[in-house]
């Protein structure tokens, strides 16, 4: 028998004490792992609504364009190089016209970017087709948020100002024909959607673009079109920026979490080895070093650890794994959390999430059970047997 | 082993600071002991009994003088060789029993020898013959708290003798026992002593242990005030029956 069996014993020996720990560290065990996969799938709900609405399969950028600087979109407009306009021809890609304009709802003032998008596209997710043969002079799609913002609802018509190719200003009265209800701001706060074909006619930049996106499956990314290419990754940066420091706020749950699944360990050990010194001087004299019986107390509380996880096994996956088919439901408030998050979330457990948790549970419990059973190795003892601390 | 002696102890000195104050538990003690022998420090509470006995154990080591014990002096052994020393030749019996709670009577009595690295099919022979010396072996699934204090103790003298040591130390063993199942333990160990020739030391001021030793050393204030052999136990002269 060895110093594992003669620990697993003890503790089961000590049952309801035992278990008690075993279902405290679980729940902390479980709900880890329940809300770091809330966030996993959250993210990458979020980079994927992204992708499918906004990034595509990377991006081609004017090379004056900078999204940052709204100054360089007067300039940031050309005719697509060739090589992007055969992928455009072959709809492997769409071109998107961006401008500096404002609006001016009920008499009021709002700047605004317009952009022009092709009706017939089928490269990102949102429903451009809605501009498509329309009746209206300028037909024109913006999203919930930008329709909360303007007061606007389908059917009602805005003035919009921009300035043409040659830096005039120019106006036209544009109809709402669709509000569109989309999980990424990024394609609706400040945005208002025209048809491409239109907007190069109002502002006489035929044929021109200020991007061209990429489809998702387009494997052979062309080279040397003098246009700047940001692939996926880089499109996505700022939301990983953003991911990360929201995973700063989540880890303070998960800190919080097992601080106080530790305490119970921790308050567990130093228990016992109170309550159970006359024992631990028993050992002493039967023939066990101190150190023998540090690692022995050690083994006890790590296998707090292991047993957590193995009945954490038991409820928490079924329970995790219902959660993962039916979704979190999010409440309206979490809209303004800074990206794109679906009324429902479906969280993601990888196997390195479940790994790692159970992995730092024990390692971690490991320690925790150990900081208390140093005393042991300072024991005398003939001071053990008499039930006493030094 | 200088003349097959077991313990020697020279001038065994051992001192308790007690604040600014230094209380001598044992002062100059010289004793010897030999194979098989059956005997007792008898005294008052406070006298040094149970601190000549820890010592002896090497749970604890002496202040001043000399005590070898089995061919090794104590006060030079490192934690590791205490323990070591312990597990091998060292039986204990304790006045509280100390039996594991968590463990059964059975697992109780094996351990001394899983510590010992004795195999599964021979620990377990082993532990049932220990088992049927004390008379328990149908209680060999019971846990301690089902046992009387009686029963206790001979679990307790089971685990001791199972690893069959040289020495077996004794600290007030029929304190928290009735006469009955006091005289019912002391005549196990009597068996024990005469037939597989293990030294007893007791610390004691029980008469009814008295009455079984066969060498009774008084000790006062740490002082060894007198050393007595009997040549025949005046209990061992058939005043109790055998359980």
């Amino acid at each position: 028998m060895s110093l594992l069996k003669l620990a697993l014993r003890n503790l089961l020996g000590a049952r309801l004490r035992t278990w008690l720990n075993v279902i405290v560290l679980s729940f902390a065990f479980v709900a880890i792992i329940g809300l770091q996969g809330v966030y996993e799938g959250m993210n990458r709900q979020a980079m994927q609504a992204e992708i499918d609405a906004e990034y595509g399969g990377g991006q081609f950028w004017h090379p004056e364009y900078n999204p940052y600087d709204p100054l360089t979109l007067q300039q940031a407009h050309g005719s697509p190089p060739e090589k992007l306009q055969a992928m455009i021809d072959n709809g492997l890609a769409t071109p998107i016209l961006i401008l500096q304009g404002t609006a001016y709802p009920q008499g009021r003032f709002y700047p605004v970017l317009l952009k022009g998008i092709d009706p017939n596209q089928k490269i990102l997710t949102m429903p451009s087709f809605v501009l498509k043969n329309h009746e209206a002079e300028l037909p024109a799609l913006i999203g919930e948020r930008m329709a909360d913002s303007l007061k606007l609802k389908v059917g009602d018509t805005v003035t919009l100002r921009w300035r043409d190719v040659n830096g005039t200003f120019d106006a036209r009265e544009a109809s709402i024909v669709h509000v569109m209800r989309t999980t990424v701001q990024a394609i609706d706060q400040g945005q208002i959607w025209l048809p491409l074909p239109r907007l190069q006619q109002l502002t006489g930049m035929n044929k021109e673009a200020t991007l061209v996106v990429l489809d998702k499956d387009v494997k052979n990314i062309p080279e040397n079109t003098g246009w700047v290419f940001k692939d996926q990754k880089t499109l996505l940066r700022d939301i990983q920026e953003l991911v990360k420091t929201k995973t700063v706020g989540s880890s303070i749950l998960y800190i919080i979490l097992m601080l106080l699944a530790m305490l119970a360990i921790f308050d567990t050990q130093v228990l016992s080895i109170w309550r159970r010194r006359k024992e631990i001087g028993t050992l002493m004299a039967l023939g066990m070093t101190r150190w023998s019986v540090v690692k022995l107390f050690t083994l006890e509380g790590a296998l707090h650890g292991i047993l957590a996880t193995l009945v954490g096994a038991i409820y928490g996956l079924p329970l995790l794994t219902l959660f993962a088919r039916k979704g979190w439901g999010m409440p309206e408030a979490v809209d303004s959390y800074g990206f794109a998050i679906g009324e429902r979330i479906y969280p993601i457990y990888s196997g390195g999430l479940i790994l790692g948790t159970a992995l730092l549970v024990l390692i971690v419990t490991t320690l925790v059970s150990f900081l208390p059973t140093r005393r042991i190795a300072k024991m005398k003892p003939t001071e053990a047997l008499r039930g006493r601390f030094q | 082993m200088e003349n097959n002696r077991l313990i020697l102890t020279q001038k065994l000195t051992k001192i308790y600071s007690m604040g600014q104050h230094q209380l001598y538990a044992l002062k100059e003690v010289d004793l010897s002991f030999g194979p098989g022998e059956f005997a007792g420090l008898v005294g008052p509470s406070g006298s040094g009994k149970t601190t000549f006995l820890n010592i002896v154990g090497s749970l604890d080591i002496p202040s001043k003088g000399k005590v070898e014990v089995l061919g090794r002096q104590i006060e030079t052994l490192s934690h590791k060789q205490a323990a070591e020393l312990r597990k091998r030749h060292i039986g204990f019996i304790f006045q509280t029993f100390n039996l594991l709670p968590v463990y059964t009577v059975f697992e109780n009595v094996e351990f001394p020898l899983i510590l010992l690295g004795v195999p599964a099919s021979e620990r377990r022979q082993r532990v049932m013959e220990a088992l049927e010396w004390v008379k328990l072996a149908d209680r060999a699934n019971s846990r301690p708290s089902q046992l009387s204090g009686g029963e206790c103790q001979r679990v307790a003298i089971a685990r001791a003798i199972v690893k069959k040591p040289a020495l077996i130390l004794a600290d007030e063993p029929t304190a928290n026992l009735d006469a009955q199942n006091s005289h019912n333990i002391l005549q196990i160990m009597v068996r024990l002593n005469q037939e597989l020739g293990t030294t007893f030391i007791f610390a004691t001021h029980d008469e009814k242990v008295i009455g079984y030793l066969k060498r009774k050393i008084t000790l006062v204030d740490g002082k060894v005030t007198k050393d007595e052999i009997f040549s025949s136990p005046p209990v061992m002269e058939g005043h109790h029956e055998s359980p």
